[in-house]
């Protein structure tokens, strides 16, 4: 299991390198091949009518002069050893993980996404517990009352919450009940430890909402995953042995049912985790997604390249946790 | 279209815009709950103090270093923590681009024709630490935002252009030059003066010397870019707490002194701002209450805007302000067939203005133009060379395919450029295309974001000389309300460049060029604007741009404001030097 985990890490590794190269790639060589020069891409950064005098300063102190695969190599030692800026009177030394400055304010990117994953992991953890409990709930009911009136309602729901999108859902739950019925007020994001109750007050709405599309999703992924489980034959032995319903069902029927479930759940999870940005803007939280969409907007090649090698870790992360989580879930599975 | 005389004197007079909201509004704090009632007075005045005053904005502005910022919105709120030497007066459309002395005790006084402005700053000024306001951090405050833009790159660099000695290898700004002496185009002779030598005369200099560049820095205290988090205040508020894309608070600043002071008011306790809010929720949370002012001051959205207009009482609490901007079309000067300028006159009237109008959001977000200066800047006057006819709704063409067929370019192929993050904008484009079609002009739309618009698009002659690029969508603002501050950056030939070029029409006429010139150093205001008014007719002839709406904006006035104005100066917005509370 250990050595598992430590070659899992360093192909973890590996491919966040890979990512992180990929997204170097995407932001320099692209715009190069389409004609973009390097003074083009250091005017984005300078207010209006620079002199050739600021351009060359401007690419001289983000380091745009020099060779992408020298920048990309500061990049990297940045992340790994801590780099020394000069962005004002003073040299200023940014400690590791440094991801960087951005490129328009000069302020560091690394303190700037720390500051905002508490919002980012309350949305995406919260919404993950209310999403596996009424998604999985709501298909094991609907797998065992096959064509029952719960189980055509709760499928015609899952199915309006897969096809409606986020901007529609939230916007009509901020509309329903924080404007109409002020049942959830619009409140800024309190953290946890400072007012349990007001954090979880202000991302009720959130939470709900995200969770109306997976929980969607997830109980559809149930329901056929129990409705094929329940017909195996092992099923059939367990009652025919005389096991109570509720073990086979929960036992035998659901833990052999939920590898698929665990395994979109990683994906999901890590994928939210690396910012719901959608969620995050119609809720005007201030989260990693809203900062991931300020980095591209502005083409702000550190704040992107954090944000996206966060995405990645988090995905990779969850991945790992899935494939470790297989173990319990299903004795048939070996990690080695 | 200069507003009327009794409503300019009603507006000037606070007075007198008591009585005219206490009579409408019913209520003795002066709520008027009249439709445009903030661009013709200041609406709800009051003095009284306390509250907490919410400003919210949907995007997070790069920086509030006073020095690294050029949005209109900053401008405006960074004076509440940052005093310039001039500023604008609380005042309702074109009266707000007055300017009254801030930082310092009277305007600039102008000695060697114009070339050396010197300013006096007030005596018993002091930071929110206690420390004393000197002439030396104004200078310093110059030389940071001028000339450290591989720091602070953000804002404009007009002192760096205007100042002396400061071409090529000239001053390198206070983070490399270490030396006592700084700037030499700037003279601090005692604590309290400090002179600017020019390069040439330029009559506005009051109007450069507004702009939040001038607020004193203590170089002790200059963080350079990190600066933003902290801003050292001259101004009645003080940071409390910045967290960085997400909040700003203020509160009262302690040392500020009202006696030294006449354009602030400090009403409320606190300042708070929040950021990066979804625009349907500022617009909801500013007709709950909970907020009482957009910041960015780019009016409601477009359902909001369909639920303001249709509802008779919350239509009395908008504010359509003119935003002292021009949307425009570019026509390329130096691309066939457009070269000719019968091809370019042509295009002035085959574009179906009112179809472009609509697709700009209709008459509430711009009145049909006719002239480069916008209705709300000093120097404009009213003339349309190219008046559109129209039977019902169809454009009369006689015109348009008269002056195609002297151009004789017969059927041709070119292309438009629109801001793919600006709907209205495309939309606009879309419109267009179809209008030139009816003279055999085949335009293809190509859409770029906008933060690479003008310097890998729009903005680079050699690529719109490549892609053949005729026609490109437009809207402009001045940096500062005069002719010239409209006018030099999209008309004079010196402002092309071969990036980030805002004259897009690549105009270069020898006449304008030497018309603008002239009139900024001429010391007498009357004679600036007529001939600003010139200059606007002679682009005109010359078929350089087809004007297409004088921008503007709803904004939604909260009652629970107090003391909104809608000033020009700073683009339609309400003056935030002394917004209120209700309690």
């Amino acid at each position: 299991m250990f050595s598992y985990i430590i070659r899992r890490l360093i192909s973890a590794v590996i491919l966040l390198l890979i990512v992180s190269a990929v997204t170097f790639g995407i932001f320099f060589l692209l715009p190069k091949l389409a004609g973009q020069t390097t003074d083009q891409l250091a005017q984005q950064y300078i207010g209006k009518a620079p002199t050739p005098a600021d351009i060359a300063a401007v690419k001289r102190n983000l380091g745009l002069d020099k060779p992408v695969y020298e920048q990309y190599w500061e990049f990297l030692k940045g992340i790994f050893v801590g780099v020394d800026y000069k962005f004002g009177p003073e040299a200023a030394r940014c400690n590791v993980p440094c991801f960087g400055y951005s490129f328009k304010t000069h302020i560091e990117v690394w303190p700037e996404i720390q500051s905002r994953l508490p919002v980012t992991l309350s949305l995406a953890f919260g919404a993950a517990v209310v999403w596996l409990v009424s998604g999985i709930t709501t298909g094991v009911i609907s797998a065992l009352r096959p064509g029952s009136i719960f189980d055509r309602l709760s499928m015609g729901i899952a199915l309006a919450g897969v096809s409606l999108p986020m901007f529609f859902t939230g916007a009509v739950a901020l509309a329903l009940f924080t404007y109409q019925w002020p049942i959830f007020e619009r409140s800024d994001y309190v953290p946890l430890l400072e007012n349990p109750f007001l954090w979880a007050r202000t991302l009720v709405l959130p939470w709900v909402t995200l969770a109306f599309l997976y929980s969607a999703l997830y109980a559809r992924l149930t329901r056929a995953g129990m409705m094929e489980t329940l017909g195996e034959d092992y099923i059939r032995t367990a009652r025919a042995k005389g096991l109570g319903e509720r073990t086979v069902v929960v036992r035998h029927g659901l833990r052999a049912a939920l590898t698929p479930i665990v395994t979109v759940f990683g994906m999901d999870l890590g994928l939210l985790l690396g910012g719901a940005l959608i969620t995050e803007q119609v809720f005007s939280l201030q989260g990693v997604g809203a900062f991931a969409v300020q980095a591209i907007t502005d083409n702000d090649l550190p704040k992107v390249l954090g944000v996206t090698l966060l995405a990645a870790f988090f995905i990779v992360l969850c991945n790992l946790v899935v494939d470790v989580l297989y173990a319990a879930v299903d004795p048939r599975v070996r990690l080695s | 279209m200069r507003r009327s005389v009794p409503v300019a004197a009603t507006a000037a007079i606070t007075s007198a815009g008591l009585l005219l909201a206490g009579c409408s509004g019913g209520g003795t704090s002066g709520s008027s709950g009249e439709a445009n009632a903030a661009t013709k007075g200041i609406v709800n005045v009051s003095n009284e103090k306390g509250g907490t005053l919410n400003y919210a904005m949907s995007d997070t502005p790069e920086s509030f270093d006073p020095g690294n910022t050029y949005y209109a919105f900053v401008y405006n709120f960074s004076r509440l923590y940052a005093r310039s030497l001039t500023a604008f007066k609380a005042a309702p459309g074109s009266k707000g681009n007055e300017l009254a002395p801030d930082l310092a005790e009277s305007m600039g006084k102008s000695s060697d024709g114009g070339k050396t402005w010197t300013y006096k700053i007030r005596k018993g000024l002091k930071y929110d630490d206690g420390s004393a306001i000197t002439s030396q951090d104004v200078k310093y405050a110059v030389e940071r935002s001028n000339f450290a833009r591989d720091t602070l790159s953000l804002g404009p660099n007009y002192f760096q252009q205007f100042l002396k000695d400061n071409d090529g290898d000239g001053y390198k700004g206070p983070y490399k030059d270490k030396s006592k002496a700084g700037l030499k185009s700037i003279e601090t002779p005692d604590d309290q003066t400090i002179v600017f030598h020019l390069k040439k005369a330029f009559a506005e200099f009051d109007y450069l010397v507004s702009a939040p560049q001038t607020a004193p820095v203590p170089q002790d205290k200059d963080k350079g870019a990190d600066y933003t988090k902290h801003v050292v205040s001259s101004g009645s508020y003080k940071f409390q707490d910045y967290q960085e894309g997400k909040q700003l608070t203020l509160v009262r600043n302690p040392h500020w002194d009202a006696k030294t002071d006449p354009l602030r008011k400090q009403l409320p306790d606190k300042i708070v701002l929040k950021l990066k809010v979804a625009q349907s929720t500022i617009d909801k949370d500013l007709l709950a209450g909970n907020t009482q002012v957009d910041m960015a001051g780019k009016g409601v959205d477009a359902q909001t805007q369909a639920q303001l207009l249709t509802n008779s009482k919350e239509k009395g609490n908008t504010d359509n302000a003119l935003g002292q901007r021009l949307n425009y079309m570019a026509i390329n000067t130096k691309v066939k067939p457009f070269t000719n300028v019968e091809c370019r006159k042509a295009v002035e009237y085959a574009v179906d203005k009112k179809a472009v109008q609509t697709s700009l959001g209709g008459p509430i977000r711009g009145d049909l133009a006719s002239t480069v200066l916008p209705t709300d800047i000093d120097g404009y006057q009213k003339y349309d060379l190219y008046p559109q006819k129209y039977s019902g709704d169809k454009l009369d063409l006689t015109e348009a395919k008269k002056h195609w067929a002297k151009c004789g370019a017969g059927k041709v192929n070119t292309t438009i450029l629109a801001r793919n993050d600006r709907q209205e904008e495309v939309d606009a484009a879309t419109s267009v295309v179809d209008s030139l079609k009816q003279i055999g002009v085949n335009a293809k739309i190509q859409q770029y974001p906008t933060s690479k618009y003008f310097s890998d698009y729009a903005g680079v002659p050699k690529f719109n000389q490549k892609n053949n690029v005729g026609l490109m969508m437009m809207q402009w603002g001045a940096d500062f309300p005069t002719g010239y501050g409209y006018l030099q950056q999209i008309l004079h030939g010196k402002a092309i460049s071969q990036s980030g070029n805002s004259n897009l029409s690549e105009l270069d006429d020898p006449e304008i060029n030497k018309l603008l010139d002239g009139a900024v150093a001429n010391p007498d205001k009357a004679a600036r604007e007529k001939a600003y008014a010139e200059i606007d007719k002679k682009a005109m002839e010359q078929a350089a741009l087809v004007p297409l709406t004088y921008f503007k904006v709803l904004n939604y006035r909260s009652p629970k404001a107090t003391n909104l104005v809608s000033t020009s100066a700073y683009s339609g917005q309400y003056d935030y030097l002394t917004i209120g509370v209700k309690k």
